[in-house]
């Protein structure tokens, strides 16, 4: 009997356990959470403003001190033991109950806000009554749900963003990317449109950094008329708004890929990168997931682009002598711009295309203009059949609350960090678009040097199957990668890096990689 | 159609499977005793350490063997009958074949230990070494303490992964450093300092005299050389590896330490090739082994043998030597031939650098009189393999190399560099006036 084919799965029993003194720091750590449940509960804190500070402080300082005890003590290096032992990053039972905790959370946020205290028309009561002082200081305002979901978040991503620096000490581009994000976290979007909202009470909350279609309520007709309303200031945002969808984000994207954004600056992209990191491996990297992937994500830009010229073009006028943009020119111009896409990509980039991106592009394309084509047929009344205001109520609840929020985020533990950022962002889909046709970033395979570990594909939050490419010595240009950078760092030969470079030689693919004969790899390559 | 049937299914043998059917319509069948889908062997260490689990190791998903007409067979080969061109499979069933490729592989080394088949005593290279070291040593309440012996890639490995669950770690090299036969002292040196940082009990010029068995024949403790008894519940035998070879005793096939080849990878006997590990060069290539047990030129040897059964007879030239590994945590490359320092070559000349206070360092070798650029290593800097490769191509001298390092930089990008460093240190040992010159992407991707 051949005793080769035993399989002895048993199960190991690494250190998974925690330090005493971590276990001090998530206690620590869930006090301060316990103080905003206490709230929930409407026990009325004497000084709010104090509780408040407590409450923060105490989940600040519960992460840092976990971080400390975890990484301090240990060599810098990959701090990767364990990962799939442990219950909260293996899908486990912690890792269930975290994220239907979370998921929770979000439903009350999105869809019962009153359960965390706001009260129309009235003081508030609760957890929210306990950000007032908060928000008060710093708008002027009494605090909404929103407001409280920003602090934690913000909270957040500066408390885990200080573990990720730590965990990866030894790699400056994930010290600096993470600086990055906990800045533009802070300032852009915390401070920064709470103090405008203090000098400006006109001016409609925005976040700069938050760009359409990521921001799908940016064009609609009450942050028009605020903008309109605040004067050159919001003059100016509005400007800066359409400039950062047409001009500044395809420069950017064209000389650093769509990283600049989506794990530099983009606040879920700074949550899913800091919180999520522990997360990030379980992120699904089968080749069904990536079919899924391409159908939904693009489908959701096809959505926000038919949402948002519908609004828009629901408050237009049809005078042309009150305002030179009317219904007619505004459809005729996302016409135009959509066919110019759409050609250019079609002619110059057309080998480029799988089969069914290609069916899916024509699809799309001709559904579009079929329905704005529709508009003039039919003269006066709905444009794409459905009324705008329907459309605007779909998306929002479809995509902006249940996608981003409640699965996005809330489902984290379950399918990784980066569920809504490679499903669901549609301004992610169009990053990538770009990134992938025209854009001088790449991830470079070093030579023959990669030995088919696995670890960039495990590791890759994107679900990005970067292996397939690296023992191909082929380098890794896809849409869906937001450059975090982690592939390079869990790669224990050094393969793989991110780069800038030149268009020539993006993309290559080798049958037979550097290392072996020169005439076989000119033969057999050149054939290809 | 032709039957082309290939035993193991390591990157050896997978690379030959994948280059024939996109070369051909042969029909494709691996055996392997080892597991049912090919994994990345040199990853097995991360399955214990829990970054990945063992699914994640395999780098084809399980639909890709079916899709490409690839069949598998899970089965010990136990005879090979060249004159009916038939296989054994475990003493019970026979397969036909056109042509066989052996890709069988390794196996560690033993040398003959007192109580080295102990229950509690073991190697690391198949995944049912894996297997069975979560049940030698699965924490360290069962294992409290481990002794490996022999200080090569493996037991660096073997000492990393049980240090991931805090279990004690001695570590008996026989080298006066680790690995010194191999690498240069400054290196080496360096290395022995990191794995003490490891808090590795590492234990330098000392072998392994006997092993102790307790009553129930399982491994209690062990006896070095120098006498001293250490207690122990598992024992790691890293001594390197050597060809699995001994199922073809008695088949014709001619065997040395491996199974002989010819530059064409073809054995004595008609239709049979073997290639991987397993094989033996009758002359070695070049500075080569003539059994080279290494990733890389197992996969280069799948890509050859490939071309040859699909009717285009190739030689096995592998191109400029490089190779790689990781320490712990720090990362090694090699491009060209850097030796030791014992093991030095009379024209070969050392330049070493060594970072002030980081585990960063390397040494480039180069000829003493022409000062022609032979072979670079390097510790916590990654280097471009392109780079590298074109250089020696065009045999740059050492020079050449200082003045362009920062093209072959593949460091993350904002990384601190060194470039201007190693010039300084070069410049003032051997009187030059080297100035780096600036990264050019046009330099480095003139590139073929």
């Amino acid at each position: 009997m051949s005793t080769l084919d035993k399989s002895m799965e048993l199960a190991g029993q690494p250190p998974v356990a925690l330090s005493r003194f971590q276990k001090v720091a998530v206690i620590l750590g869930l006090s301060g959470l316990f103080i905003i449940l206490l709230a929930g509960f409407n026990t009325n804190f004497p000084n709010k403003g104090m509780w408040l500070i407590i409450s923060l402080t105490a989940m600040f300082i519960g992460v840092f001190w976990f971080t400390k005890e975890a990484y301090d003590k240990k060599l810098k290096g990959i701090k990767n033991d364990g990962v799939w032992f442990k219950s909260i990053s293996s899908k486990g039972l912690w890792g269930w109950i975290t994220g239907i905790t979370l998921t929770g959370f979000y439903i009350v946020l999105y869809f019962f806000p009153e359960f965390l205290g706001l009260v129309k028309n009235g003081a508030n009561t609760g957890i929210i009554a306990l950000f007032d002082p908060l928000s008060k200081l710093l708008s002027g305002n009494s605090a909404s749900q929103w407001f409280v979901y920003g602090t934690l978040y913000t909270v957040a991503i500066l408390a885990f963003g200080i573990k990720f620096i730590s965990k990866y000490r030894h790699n400056r581009y994930e010290i600096i990317r993470t600086i990055s994000v906990m800045f533009f976290q802070l300032a852009f979007a915390f401070m920064i449109p709470e103090i405008m909202a203090r000098l400006n009470g006109k001016l409609p909350y925005y976040d700069l950094k938050n760009i359409w279609p990521l921001n799908y309520y940016n064009f609609e007709r009450y942050r028009i008329n605020a903008f309109i309303d605040s004067g050159d200031v919001g003059m100016a945002m509005l400007f800066f708004g359409i400039l950062s969808v047409f001009v500044i984000s395809p420069i950017l994207t064209y000389k650093y890929g769509k990283r600049w954004y989506c794990s530099w600056v983009c606040g879920c992209g700074g949550l899913a990168e800091t919180a999520g990191d522990a997360f990030r491996q379980l992120s699904d990297k089968n080749l069904s997931a990536w079919k899924v992937e391409r159908w939904v994500v693009h489908s959701v830009v096809v959505f926000v682009t038919l949402m948002t010229t519908a609004v828009i073009y629901s408050y237009l006028g049809n005078d042309t002598s009150k305002y030179w943009l009317t219904k007619n020119t505004f459809l005729i111009g996302v016409a135009l711009l959509l066919t110019a896409i759409f050609v250019l990509a079609m002619v110059f980039k057309r080998e480029q295309f799988q089969k069914d991106a290609r069916y899916g592009a024509i699809g799309y394309f001709v559904i579009i203009m079929a329905l704005i084509g529709f508009h003039f047929l039919s003269g006066e009344g709905n444009v794409f059949l459905f009324k705008s205001e329907t459309l605007r109520k779909s998306y929002g609840f479809l995509i902006g609350s249940i996608f981003s929020g409640v699965i996005g985020t809330g489902f984290y533990p379950v399918f990784g960090n980066r569920v809504w950022c490679r499903f669901g962002c549609p301004m992610a889909a169009i990053l990538g678009f770009q990134q992938r046709l025209f854009s001088k970033f790449r991830i470079t395979t070093n030579g023959g040097q990669c030995i088919s570990c696995g670890n960039c594909s495990t590791y890759c939050e994107m679900g990005i199957d970067v292996r397939a490419y690296a023992q191909k010595g082929e380098n890794i240009v896809r849409s869906s990668c937001v450059g975090c950078g982690i592939c390079s760092a869990v790669c224990p030969r050094g393969v793989l890096k991110l780069e800038n470079g030149p268009l020539k030689g993006r993309i290559k693919s080798n049958e037979v990689l550097l290392g072996n004969d020169v005439d076989l790899m000119t033969l057999v390559n050149e054939n290809n | 159609m032709e039957n082309i049937v290939i035993i193991g299914n390591g990157i050896a043998g997978v690379t030959a499977a994948r280059h024939i059917r996109k070369n051909s319509n042969k029909r494709i069948i691996i055996i392997s005793a080892e597991t049912d889908h090919f994994f990345s062997r040199t990853a097995l260490m991360y399955v214990y350490m829990g970054h990945m689990k063992f699914e994640h190791i395999k780098p084809y998903e399980d639909w890709f063997w079916k899709k490409n007409r690839i069949e598998l067979l899970r089965g010990y080969v136990s005879k090979v009958d060249h004159q009916k061109k038939e296989l054994q499979i475990e003493d019970a069933r026979t397969l036909k074949y056109d042509k066989l490729i052996l890709a069988t592989g390794s196996k560690p080394n033993k040398f003959g230990w007192p109580g080295q088949d102990l229950h509690g005593v073991q190697g690391l290279y198949s995944k049912q070494d894996l297997d069975l070291l979560e049940i030698n040593a699965p924490n360290k309440e069962v294992c409290k303490r481990a002794v490996i012996v022999g200080g090569g890639l493996i037991g660096i490995e073997l000492a990393e992964m049980l240090r991931s669950r805090d279990i004690p770690v001695t570590f008996l090299v026989r080298e006066k450093s680790f690995w010194d036969v191999v690498l240069p002292d400054g290196e080496s040196g360096m290395i022995n300092e990191h794995i003490l940082d490891h808090h590795i009990d590492l234990r330098l010029e000392t072998n392994l005299h006997e092993i102790l068995a307790d009553e129930n024949g399982r491994v209690k403790a062990i006896i070095t050389d120098k006498e001293e008894i250490i207690e122990c519940q598992m024992v790691g035998l890293t001594p390197g590896v050597s060809p699995n070879v001994s199922f073809l005793n008695d088949s014709g096939i001619e065997l040395g330490r491996g199974i002989k080849v010819n530059r064409f990878l073809e054995t004595n006997v008609k239709d049979i090739y073997a290639i991987g590990d397993c094989a033996e060069q009758h002359e070695p290539i070049g500075n080569r082994r003539s059994v080279e047990a290494v990733w890389y030129t197992g996969r280069m040897m799948g890509e050859t043998v490939a071309q040859s059964i699909c009717g285009n007879r190739t030689e096995y030239k592998p191109g400029h030597w490089f190779n790689s590994a990781k320490f712990l945590d720090i990362e090694y490359q090699t491009y060209g031939w850097v030796f030791s320092t014992q093991g030095k070559k009379a024209h070969e000349q050392h330049f070493h650098w060594r970072h002030p206070s980081e585990y960063i360092c390397l040494t480039i070798a180069f000829h003493k009189e022409t000062r022609k650029f032979l072979g670079i290593n390097t510790f916590g800097i990654r280097m471009r393999h392109e780079i590298f490769d074109k250089w020696l191509n065009e045999e740059r001298d050492v020079m050449h190399v200082i003045k362009y390092l920062k093209d072959a930089n593949f460091d993350p990008e904002f990384y601190a560099v060194y470039e201007n460093e190693i010039a300084a240190k070069f410049n003032s040992e051997f009187g030059t006036n080297l100035k780096p010159e600036k990264k050019n992407w046009k330099r480095i991707f003139a590139i073929g």
